[in-house]
């Protein structure tokens, strides 16, 4: 399997959550709010400020720092 | 009969809309015990049943991640609500439920308030609301708060489990391994005395919660069983993997529940919102885009709630002062009633009440923008420069918050989840500069540069925010250190504002602010009217009085500053209490009157425009008002912090006001 963080995705890419290596707070919230492994998540937007996905519908901001530590499987 | 209702559910899930709209105006708010988080709870009649609803904290989970989450799962646990109503956004029913596979776990009695159906229909979500509560063994009711739509059948649902009993709670199953230690735990600690049910402590445990591994490990027959102990150990040794297995099982079963029960179409509808936010998170046009809204916020904001209403405020108060003024006349009353009356009450009391148009009307606007959405965005296009000085997008909200009024401002930093991040912003906030600083500015620049006016106030905005800044750096290199801050933020779609939720949230801070003028801002303006008179003989407001002899013992810290005077001063010394204070003070002893031209004037013959200016810099700078500091000592839960924004920032503002005075002077002005 290759993954990558989430942060070096470009826009309009489908991948899956497979690891978050941050730390231990932010991920159990990252996975209570839905980026559970193998939850689906679209890059919506990856320019400067933090990486908009989207997530069931719904859309959440994640700093860059976070989003180089969420590693995804592309699709 | 009367029962109780918690209403629980994410952030973003239309849970205030929902509490609203079944409370109507029937609600009051308070603070639950020990912690700042907000307790709003209402009352509905429902039939002949009279429903106390509980509106517990937005929450994405019941663990111990905020006091949000805490409070929420404290009240569902030991609150003993007779149903628990979870209101779920039926855009997003997956990651709702995951809070909902929570309450079955503690054994609540849920209703679901399948909310925003509307919403749904429009992205072409279909949902089969039969089997989800069938698979749930709950209750699921379609509704629309914000159009009122399925509150009677949400009612009828939740009175229907409040009387029966317990509904078939449904068990979760964690995988084997997991499953067997929770059974051994929960047998183990059914020994111990608890608040909670054992079954909901021993997964609590497995799961790595604080807060509850805490309590269990205080526990003394706990401590005694060599049993539990060595299953303790296993258990730690493995906390991470359980940790994330325990969450990945809810998701599972939300899975199994929504499997073909949510269907959503292949490509994702593309929304207006999707549109809206190409042009409002834009890599370049995002923040360009949002300053010019903050611009449009604060012009309307001036136009209407100061130059309009504001004007008409105040030509009502001068009225009902001169109204009592001769009331008290007629009936004789003694001189000093009289005097205390008009200048003590009226010129300082009504100093504050003439700011409350633009205090309604910034707070309107502010509650717009929130409503839609937007503000969502504003934290998210500003998280790249905030971060370039060591603060996060979060961070400025709460910093235009303070712009109206920095004890807002202070309470809106609550959102941020770091401690790091919010004792900053707490520090940092009073260098917005606030409404009732608006007043002094306005006066100096009438006295000094009239035709500049504009540029002038901005620039007094744009210095604060830069300040604000420095220091903030100052504080992330030094004072609070390490503690990486992570920006996860939810995004919601953007909604049309509903006029009740922004004129509520409208009310609850102008209540505040209505509120503090009658208690804190009356006691400071009667105490410094009695400073002004005493000792008895002296002319009030003279240099002879109380007040006067406070001006003349710190006008010389001021000296350096190029204004000090005793009046100067003694302006200052009040602002401490009120900023509203500052130009009432000085009006009195400048020129013995409140304000107006005459200040203007005298103003002019005692001020040259340098000092002004360095006046202007210390007035935006120094200590914050008693009831920012009083906020302050609250959300810090310390009076130390309280006292160190006070002193702090005199310093700074004493010390930039000297950089100006004295640079200034070498450069030729005058």
């Amino acid at each position: 399997m290759n993954y990558s963080p989430l942060v070096d995705l470009h826009e309009g890419v489908t991948c899956k959550v497979a690891r978050i290596q941050a730390g231990r707070t932010a991920t159990k919230r990252l996975y209570e709010m839905g980026f559970n492994t193998g939850a689906r998540i679209k890059v919506l937007k990856n320019d400067r400020g933090p990486v908009i996905v989207g997530l069931g519908g719904h859309k959440v901001a994640l700093g860059r720092g976070l989003a180089a530590k969420m590693l995804v499987t592309k699709e | 009969m009367s029962i109780t209702i918690a209403l629980v559910g994410n952030p973003n899930s239309g849970k205030t809309t929902l509490f609203n709209a079944l409370t109507g105006s029937n609600q009051h708010v308070g603070n639950w015990p020990g912690v700042t988080v907000e307790r709003k709870e209402g009352q509905v009649r429902h039939g002949n049943t009279v429903c106390r609803v509980v509106d517990l904290p937005g929450a994405y989970s019941l663990g111990a991640f905020s006091e949000d989450e805490m409070v929420a799962r404290e009240f569902i646990l030991t609150g003993n609500p007779d149903v628990v109503i979870n209101v779920i956004d039926a855009t997003n029913v997956e990651r709702n439920l995951y809070l909902t596979t929570q309450l079955l776990e503690m054994g609540a009695k849920v209703v679901i308030a399948l909310n925003m159906v509307d919403e749904a229909k429009e992205r072409e979500i279909s949902i089969d609301e039969k089997a989800l509560a069938r698979r749930l063994g709950v209750p699921v009711i379609p509704t629309v708060a914000s159009r009122r739509n399925g509150l009677e059948q949400l009612m009828n649902a939740a009175l229907a489990v409040a009387s029966a009993p317990r509904n078939g709670h449904v068990r979760l199953s964690y995988g084997e391994s997991i499953d067997d230690k929770l059974a051994k735990l929960t047998n183990l600690l059914k020994a111990g005395r608890w608040d909670y049910p054992s079954g909901w402590l021993a997964l609590k445990v497995m799961e790595g919660d604080e807060y509850v591994r805490k309590i269990v490990a205080d526990e003394q027959s706990m401590q005694r069983s060599k049993e539990f102990l060595r299953l303790w150990d296993e258990i730690a040794a493995n906390e991470d993997y359980y940790q994330l297995e325990i969450v990945d099982s809810r998701y599972r079963f939300v899975g199994e529940v929504t499997q073909d029960a949510v269907r959503r179409p292949a490509v994702a509808v593309e929304t207006a919102t999707d549109k809206l936010d190409r042009i409002l998170t834009h890599k370049y046009w995002g923040i360009p885009i949002f300053a010019a809204i903050m611009f449009v916020v604060f012009q309307l904001t001036f136009a209407i709630g100061q130059d309009f209403l504001g004007e008409w405020m105040a030509s009502a108060v001068e009225y009902i002062g001169e109204f009592l003024e001769s009331l008290l006349l007629t009936v004789n009353a003694p001189q000093w009633l009289v005097d205390f009356t008009g200048n003590g009450i009226i010129a300082g009391v009504g100093a504050v009440v003439e700011f409350v148009p633009l205090i309604v009307i910034l707070y309107l606007l502010m509650g717009l923008l929130e409503d839609s959405g937007y503000m969502a965005r504003a934290a998210y296009v500003m998280d790249n420069t905030m971060r370039a000085v060591g603060l996060q997008g979060k961070t400025f909200i709460s910093m235009i918050v303070g712009f109206g009024c920095n004890v807002p401002g202070v309470m809106a930093t609550r959102t941020l989840e770091s401690k790091k991040d919010r004792m900053i912003a707490i520090l940092i906030n009073p260098f917005m500069s606030c409404g009732a600083k608006i007043p002094i500015y306005l006066v100096f620049i009438a006295a000094f540069f009239p035709a500049y006016g504009g540029a002038a106030l901005f620039a007094m905005y744009a210095l604060g925010i830069i300040v604000a800044f420095i220091m903030g750096k100052i504080f992330s290199k030094t004072l609070f250190k390490g503690e990486v801050s992570h920006f996860i933020m939810e995004l919601p779609p953007y909604r049309m504002p509903t006029l009740g939720t922004v004129l509520r949230s409208m009310w609850d801070n102008v209540s505040g602010f209505l509120t503090r003028a009658g208690t804190t801002i009356f006691a400071v303006v009667s105490l410094l009217w009695v400073l002004a008179v005493l000792p008895g003989g002296v002319e009030p407001y003279g240099p002879e009085s109380i007040l006067g002899q406070i001006g003349l013992a710190i006008a010389p810290i001021f000296k350096p500053a190029g204004f000090g005077t005793w009046q100067a001063s003694v302006g200052l010394f009040s602002g401490i209490a009120a900023k509203e204070a500052v130009v009432a003070t000085l009006g009195m002893v400048y020129a013995g009157v409140e304000e107006g031209m005459e200040l203007v004037m005298s103003i002019r013959e005692v001020f040259t425009p340098l000092t002004a200016v360095s006046f202007m810099v210390m007035t935006l700078l120094y200590t914050p008002c008693a009831a920012t500091l009083g906020t302050i000592r609250k959300e810090t839960g310390s009076g130390k912090w309280a006292l160190f924004s006070a002193l702090y920032s005199f310093g700074v503002a004493w010390a930039l006001a000297v950089v100006v005075f004295q640079v200034g002077s070498l450069l030729g002005f005058a």
